[in-house]
């Protein structure tokens, strides 16, 4: 079995990356806040749609941190299933308002 | 660090920034259609500066191409995603509780089949209905 090419980042770059995946869980932190606070539902499903963004991101920053290029299609399967998820949310509560 | 390693440095930093006012406009903007804006546009360019970052730090072709597929996903699919939402919650949140500065779609939208018109009908027929309060 091959196993995928390993690059490894030098040690500046490693704490670049520890950096922005601590930004990265306190913004969504922030964004969970407002999926529990959220005054109606429309709110909870963009809060949402935002958190899978920064779950993206976070994915392609571990990609970076441990030299694994292949982490990223769990990215890129991602950026698909978000899309579908939010577009069945809108679906659905455009149906409830106005049956 | 060298040449692209200070690259994707300051595409992570960029990108982790953006990605952190987008979570701090959620919070803290006051109606659903401005914190949808800080979502879609704060979010979806801070997500693809990481996206870049990656493509530039391994710098192969293979890495390339899928940075450049999670790219266009994300720009393709964003607007279209906070079209739809947007437009389900104008039907569907409570116009009391919305505190809109100015609703220029009022009286614009039919109520039955949810179609646009561009300006309001002589006859008043395309008045939008009081949608029920919806519990969450």
């Amino acid at each position: 079995m091959i196993l995928a090419k390993s690059l490894m980042p030098s040690d500046g770059l490693q704490l670049i990356c520890s950096i922005a995946l601590i930004v990265l869980g306190i913004a969504m932190f922030l964004t969970v806040y407002r999926i529990l606070r959220g005054p109606s539902l429309p709110d909870r499903v963009v809060a949402l749609d935002l958190l899978a963004y920064f779950a993206t991101g976070a994915i392609c920053i571990y990609a970076i941190q441990f030299g694994r290029s292949s982490l990223l299609i769990v990215a890129v399967v991602m950026a698909l299933i978000l899309f579908l998820g939010t577009a069945a949310f809108a679906y659905y509560i455009e149906k409830r308002a106005n049956p | 660090m060298n040449m692209s390693e200070l690259l994707t440095a300051f595409l992570l930093i960029v990108g982790s920034g953006f990605c952190m006012i987008a979570g701090i406009g959620v919070l803290r903007m006051p109606d659903l259609f401005t914190r949808m804006q800080a979502s879609a546009k704060a979010g979806t360019l801070g997500v693809g500066c990481i996206v870049l970052g990656v493509a530039t730090n391994f710098q192969d072709l293979k890495v390339a191409a899928e940075a450049s597929l999670i790219i266009a996903f994300l720009f393709l699919t964003a607007p279209i995603a906070s079209h739809l939402i947007a437009r389900a919650a104008y039907f569907a949140v409570d116009t009391k509780n919305r505190r809109l500065e100015c609703d220029e779609l009022a009286g614009c939208y039919d109520p039955e089949t949810h179609t646009l018109a561009s300006e309001r009908p002589k006859d008043g027929v395309w008045i939008r209905r009081d949608v029920p309060e919806i519990d969450d």
